[in-house]
């Protein structure tokens, strides 16, 4: 007994003051990225051909999908004229599809709060079940993570529960494979209305890596409607975080801009 | 008589035309004759052939000798099955039956284990199976009943499917059903290497992102020639052990939470974060992504880096001792832990079992030993055993790997070589096998790489160490309470996705 006390004042208060504190993230995260097309050189299409999901187009001017985009540093090291480059920038959540996709000169529209009335029954206790169709256990392990006294989830009246029958919403996290599609929409169907669907994940979005493989539906919306997309491969847990809060409207606006500043990064030889 | 092409090395690149190619009686006779010596099963696995056969590929890896054999035979659409003098060979029998419809005759449970459309091309096939829908062994009498868990499950976990036939609270037998997973990784790897190709290795099993890229990397870098630099090896070498550090310090918190012992639930919960953030630290990415890179790493280490690297790594050291030092002085949780789901030594061994479940159970395989590559010819970790293969010694092993660990990161920490952190990886040899084996911290990760005349590849098969263990698990559990189920299933803490592909 002894032992126990003094371990825990050994291991002491962890708990993030997020939001009310800015989280510190390792130098070399990759976050948003930010695009300068200024300094392409004409026809050069080398960030493009070195994304493995297609995430990057080229023409008429640079544009990102960041429900596609893995965050890998491979367009970043492609690019000798630095017109890729990742920030710092972690929240990256959005409430539409459309709004991941990323042209130059542009910031990302963050998600904003629940419609009015699903707000009030969900926006103070927001119970949800999770369903894993596909993904590789990077994002369902840092979904996990928020449930650690790191992240405390339960603070922001957020809870995983155990049936779906006691669920306000679908967290889903893989590329939805043909063999996951019955048991997703099943899942689905057995929540009760008002429900919304958080999709986390470049999987979960656009099917990730294993996109067009014909063993997957490229990602969620393909089954069913999405409130909210979080982006990442996997997205850190501050990232998913940022965007439950928002979605039940516990953070609003925009990042300040601190976080926004691009960082010189060691590159790949 | 033919026999198998002996005494190879894993990340040693041969040219097919070595690979003998037996009848399917030298066939079965070789393997059955290596793995009554000190030999197991690391890898079985069909290819296509000529004039629509298929053709089987075994690979045997010698512990004792730390040497690799490999041979082959073609076959139609039958052949006499190995399982019933060989257990090991159950589940890749079951593989190749379902990916090649091949049929091995007389296996005692022959049904699918991912639930797809067969990848040999041709008439009378079957149609692509529902997932889920196929035979499980039944109980009938008084008191007996079924319970069926999954695909979806209660935590934020994978799917996969369990059905348990019970008597009272006692499970008789449990019969896992997997495939939910299945994204279709081997068949879209064939004609690569392309530019998604790093990343599938990266994702076909998340938490192992390391573990299966470095498999990948040694595999065409033995192909292409092409040699990593010192420097490089040893990063490799300590992404490797951040990840089986974090995870073994995930695993011994979930025990600790499953047996309601919260203390240490909620400190290694954490714990295994401040790991996580160490390979963050390194690369970016929690899971090591965009790390591991053919030819070396893709991110440089300085001074200033290694400095706050080493400060991290004593710290979350220092907090992980003092947490998982709680789990030992706990009479309650030493109760539950010890005698539950244990596995004998024998049945580990005829299972092929591998990993920390393997050495729980006092078998001495690991291929950081056994077959070592990169950084560990040179700093051996010394292998860390248990001798009652059950739920105590399962998180034992862990708990010891956990500190040696530590202390390989320290010795490498305090003497990283200087050098070049990637060099160019040349073309692929044309018609060209090579084995690589790694030491994830599940245990053996197997990739076989066979490339074509064009030096694409013509197979890769990749086999993560749950694809071995799933079936210890299901043996765990037999005669023992049904709520000790999650205790259970933790203590193996085996993964869908690596096993689905």
């Amino acid at each position: 007994m002894p032992s126990l006390i003094l371990t825990r004042l050994r291991q002491g208060k962890r708990t993030l003051a997020f939001p009310k504190t800015e989280p510190v993230l390792p130098d070399r995260f990759r976050g948003l990225p930010v695009l300068d097309h200024a300094r392409c050189p004409s026809g050069c299409t080398s960030c493009a051909d070195a994304c493995p999901t297609d995430a990057i187009t080229t023409d008429g001017g640079l544009q990102i999908d960041l429900g596609r985009c893995l965050f890998c540093p491979e367009c970043a090291n492609a690019c000798p004229q630095g017109a890729i480059r990742f920030t710092s920038q972690y929240q990256l959540a959005t409430s539409n599809r459309n709004d991941l996709l990323l042209t130059e000169g542009e910031t990302v529209r963050l998600a904003s709060r629940l419609a009015e009335q699903t707000h009030r029954v969900l926006g103070r206790s927001l119970k949800l079940r999770q369903v894993s169709a596909g993904g590789c256990n990077g994002c369902e392990a840092d979904v996990n993570v928020l449930n650690t006294v790191v992240f405390d989830l339960g603070r922001f009246g957020i809870q995983f529960v155990a049936s779906p029958r006691h669920a306000d919403g679908l967290l889903i996290t893989g590329a939805v494979t043909q063999n996951m599609r019955l048991a997703l929409e099943k899942t689905y169907s057995a929540i009760p209305e008002p429900k919304i669907v958080i999709a986390v994940g470049a999987c979960a979005i656009s099917g990730g890596p294993f996109r067009d493989h014909p063993e997957v539906l490229n990602g969620s919306d393909s089954v069913v409607p999405v409130d909210l997309y979080v982006p990442g491969c996997p997205p850190h847990p501050v990232t998913i975080l940022d965007g439950l809060l928002r979605l039940i409207g516990k953070i609003k606006g925009s990042p300040d801009n601190r976080n926004r500043r691009a960082k010189n990064r060691t590159r790949m030889p | 008589m033919a026999t198998a092409l002996s005494s190879f090395r894993a990340g040693e690149a041969i040219p097919l035309q070595r690979i003998p190619n037996l009848s399917i009686a030298e066939f079965r006779t070789a393997i059955l004759s290596l793995m009554s010596s000190t030999c197991r099963l690391a890898s079985l696995f069909g290819m296509p052939a000529e004039n629509g056969d298929v053709r089987l590929i075994a690979v045997a890896a010698d512990s004792a000798t730390n040497r690799l054999s490999i041979l082959s035979t073609k076959v139609g659409q039958s052949y006499p099955c190995l399982t019933l003098e060989c257990p090991q060979a159950h589940w890749f029998e079951r593989e190749i039956a379902e990916q090649w419809q091949v049929h091995p005759q007389g296996h005692p449970w022959l049904k699918p284990i991912r639930f797809h459309a067969p990848y040999r091309s041709g008439n009378n096939l079957s149609p692509a199976p529902v997932p889920g829908v196929t035979d499980f062994f039944a109980m009938a009498g008084e008191e007996v009943h079924e319970v069926a868990v999954g695909p979806v499950h209660a935590g934020i976990i994978e799917p996969g499917h369990f059905r348990f036939q019970c008597h009272g609270e006692e499970v008789f037998h449990l019969e896992i059903s997997l495939g939910y997973q299945h994204r279709g990784v081997e068949r879209a790897l064939v004609g690569g290497p392309g530019k998604r190709t790093i990343h599938l290795m990266e994702t076909l099993c998340g938490d192992t992102s390391i573990g299966h890229s470095t498999a990948y990397c040694e595999a065409i870098e033995a192909l292409g020639g092409t040699a990593v630099s010192a420097r490089a090896q040893v990063m490799r070498g300590v992404a490797l052990e951040l990840e089986r550090l974090a995870n073994h310090t995930g695993d011994l918190g979930a025990l600790a939470g499953d047996v309601g012992y919260l203390p240490s639930a909620a400190y290694c919960g954490r714990i295994r974060g401040d790991f996580l953030n160490l390979t963050a630290s390194l690369c970016g990415s929690r899971f090591g992504r965009g790390l591991i890179r053919p030819g070396g790493v893709g991110f440089e280490v300085d001074k200033p880096l290694l400095a706050k690297l080493r400060e991290q790594l004593e710290a979350a050291l220092k907090d992980v001792e003092d947490a998982v030092a709680l789990l030992w002085n706990a009479s309650s949780v030493q109760a539950r832990f010890e005698h539950t789901g244990t596995i004998t030594r024998e049945t580990c061994e005829a299972l092929g079992l591998v990993g920390p479940v393997a050495r729980a159970c006092g078998v001495e395989r690991d291929i950081r030993q056994d077959f070592p590559s990169g950084i560990f010819r040179f700093a051996q970790i010394p292998m860390s055993k248990g001798n009652s293969g059950d739920v105590f010694a399962r998180a034992w092993v862990r708990w010891i790997e956990i500190r040696r660990s530590g202390a390989f990161l320290r010795e490498q920490f305090a003497s990283m070589p200087d050098g070049p952190i990637v060099s160019r990886a040349g073309p692929l040899l044309p018609d060209h096998l090579v084995v690589s084996l790694v030491e994830g911290w599940r245990g053996e990760i197997c990739h076989v790489a066979i490339t074509d005349a064009h030096g694409r590849f013509a197979r890769y098969k990749i086999v993560d160490p749950s694809f071995h263990n799933w079936m210890g698990l299901a043996i765990a559990m037999r005669n023992q309470q049904i709520s000790d189920f999650p205790l259970c299933n933790k203590s193996f803490n085996l993964s869908y996705c690596g096993h689905d592909l």
